[in-house]
């Protein structure tokens, strides 16, 4: 069977005394795409973060690429990574954010190139010409030059998910990447997504976007109060669901 | 278009400009004050404009120039960088570090600078005493000149730390402007902490930083004066050394003045461009305008202004699929 690019088993998640994350166990094979749906405050991006480590999980574990997340087993201890190590796993993984969260102070060139360069130590020319190409990819290789201010919500998202991928990583993690969007904007940042996907990228979605979900996943996932209430094919799970809160939920989205 | 134009869409045929009639008396009022000041003071005797002709330039006050802008230099830089420090201590998880940095901005701003400047100046006599373990005595001063810590070293660091207390603050408040967001994006490429500080976060709290560190670097320019009591000569002492001497006080209080006027022009040009520098991007005009440059170094497919120029125009219509879909790695 082949390795599974990510794999979480019990992973649990508290913030103080509030459960975030109950015992979620889910595996993403490479070259999957997988979308994670649920109502608001269900525990979706907080599920995403624990997957770069951006929050520490409390329970359970996880792995991306056979890598655990977060520590190495030594013996039978886990011992926590250090901050450099948990950086160089972030490496590999490409998360794109709701808000964008550009760089503000650099052009949408300098925003793609900022990692390769600092992070990776590629040399400056080498980042530029990939970043070039990167940005022609998703479309945008006449604003280069442009500074974030300087660009619609669409732009922004396309040249953030430019961004992820100038990091070449293994894994893309998307956090609702189409809801800070304008109606109009969203068709040109799920085309980028779609392409993506067709190219063989592993990609977990959070999205409230069924229709990408349905055309696009392979999997999806329904996420309820921290707990993974079902998984399927889309078909099955967006249109024929086993579960009561499934079914709920999608007559009130759809 | 095929209808008769009514008399109001004809083409007119002047503009005439609203005349501000309220603005050019204003203006008028200003510059006759202005005038009428400047006039007395050039013929009033009393101001001494030959004497301050013949200060300005003079050896000593030059020196005293000199000294002044060493130690409001130096003074900056430390107050900068240990700020710096500071402020990121106090921003710091740990709570002993967060802790420590509270207590040094809250010791430096709550003692006076005078109280400050003497400490140093005496302890410099003081280390050596110790060192060489002798009595304390009237003979202290005497090792004041061998020692490391003279009275230069005692007015930067004097300055230098206590400017540090209120930089921290400055730079504290700037940190804390940039947006979670960005520390999360810096990390989601891999940066560690260090790297996120210094080219994701540091860069954008500038914006805010730069503003109260001009005035901190000009107030500086001003408090160096304090160094006096430690016997150490900057410009205003050495104005003070010759009028003290010739009795001409106004004229050399003038000369000062005019010394203080222009360094501080200097500074406000140097803060005006730094201003535009670490603006880039928050403001969408004078990004235009640097995009032009860099665009020009780093390609020439024009294509960084003429876009920029043009975006109303196409944000919306830009969902050009995308070229080719090969895997990114
Ligand atoms: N840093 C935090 N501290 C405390 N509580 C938090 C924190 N982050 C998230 N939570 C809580 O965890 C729960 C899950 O949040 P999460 O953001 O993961 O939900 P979500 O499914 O992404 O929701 P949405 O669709 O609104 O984005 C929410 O109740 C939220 O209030
Ligand atoms: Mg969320």
């Amino acid at each position: 069977m082949k390795k599974p690019m990510l794999k979480a088993s019990a992973v649990c998640k508290s913030f103080g005394a509030v459960e975030v994350l109950r015992a979620i166990s889910l595996e993403v094979a490479a070259g999957e795409v997988a979308c994670l749906i649920g109502p608001s405050g269900s525990g979706k991006s907080t599920f995403l973060r624990c997957i770069n480590h951006l929050e520490k999980i409390d329970g359970g574990q996880m792995w991306v690429d056979g890598d655990r997340v977060g520590y190495r087993l030594v013996g039978n201890k886990l011992h926590e990574l250090k901050e450099r190590e948990i950086a160089l796993r972030r490496a590999s993984i490409g998360m794109v954010f709701q808000q964008f969260n550009l760089f503000p102070h650099r052009t949408a060139l300098e925003n793609v190139t900022e990692g390769p360069i600092i992070v990776k130590g590629v040399r400056r020319q080498q980042a530029v010409e990939e970043g070039r190409a990167l940005l022609e990819r998703v479309g945008l290789g006449n604003k280069m030059h442009n500074y974030p201010s300087q660009l619609s919500g669409g732009q922004q998202q396309r040249v953030a998910i430019a961004r992820a991928l100038a990091m070449k990583p293994e894994l893309m993690l998307f956090d609702e990447p189409t809801s800070a969007l304008d109606p109009e904007l969203v068709g040109e940042v799920l085309d980028v997504m779609k392409d993506l996907a067709e190219s063989g990228m592993t990609m977990v979605v959070v999205t409230h976007e069924m229709g990408f979900a349905r055309e696009v996943a392979d999997t999806v996932h329904f996420l309820s109060e921290g707990v993974l209430v079902e998984s399927g094919a889309p078909s099955k799970v967006l249109s024929n669901p086993d579960h009561a809160r499934t079914q709920s939920f999608l007559a009130k989205v759809l | 278009m095929s209808a008769v134009l009514t008399r109001e869409e004809a083409e007119p045929a002047q503009v005439v400009p609203s005349r501000h009639t309220g603005r050019w008396i204003t203006a008028t009022v200003v510059l006759v004050l202005v005038a009428l000041l400047l006039y007395s003071m050039a013929t009033n005797e009393r101001f001494q404009w030959d004497v301050v002709g013949k200060y300005l330039f003079a050896d000593p006050i030059l020196m005293g120039v000199l000294n002044t802008l060493i130690l409001t230099v130096l003074a900056m830089i430390i107050g900068i960088t240990l700020g710096i420090v500071v402020a990121v201590g106090r921003l710091s998880d740990n709570f002993i570090v967060s802790k420590a940095a509270w207590f040094y901005a809250w010791f430096f701003r709550g003692t006076p600078l005078l109280v400050q400047l003497l400490f140093w100046f005496f302890l410099s006599a003081l280390v050596p005493r110790i060192a060489l373990g002798v009595p304390l005595g009237p003979e202290l001063l005497s090792f004041d000149t061998n020692s490391l810590i003279t009275p230069f070293m005692a007015a930067m660091l004097g300055l230098g730390l206590n400017e540090a207390a209120y930089m921290s603050e400055i730079v504290r408040s700037g940190i804390s402007s940039v947006t979670p967001g960005q520390t999360e994006a810096a990390k989601s490429i891999g940066m560690t902490r260090l790297q996120t500080m210094r080219r994701v976060v540091l860069p954008q709290a500038m914006r805010i930083i730069i503003p109260p560190t001009g005035n901190e670097t000009i107030g500086m320019l001003k408090q160096t004066s304090l160094v006096l009591v430690i016997g150490y000569s900057e410009l205003l002492t050495s104005a003070s050394l010759i009028y003290s001497r010739t009795y001409q006080t106004i004229p050399l209080l003038i000369v000062a003045a005019l010394w203080y006027l222009f360094i501080t022009a200097v500074l406000s040009v140097a803060q005006y461009f730094l201003e535009r520098r670490y603006g880039r991007g928050f403001s969408p005009l004078s990004a235009i305008r640097v995009d032009k440059d860099k665009a020009d170094k780093i390609d020439n497919d024009a294509s960084g202004p003429a876009a920029a120029a043009n975006r109303q125009a196409s944000g919306i219509t830009t969902s050009a699929p995308p070229a080719n879909t090969e895997s990114p790695s």
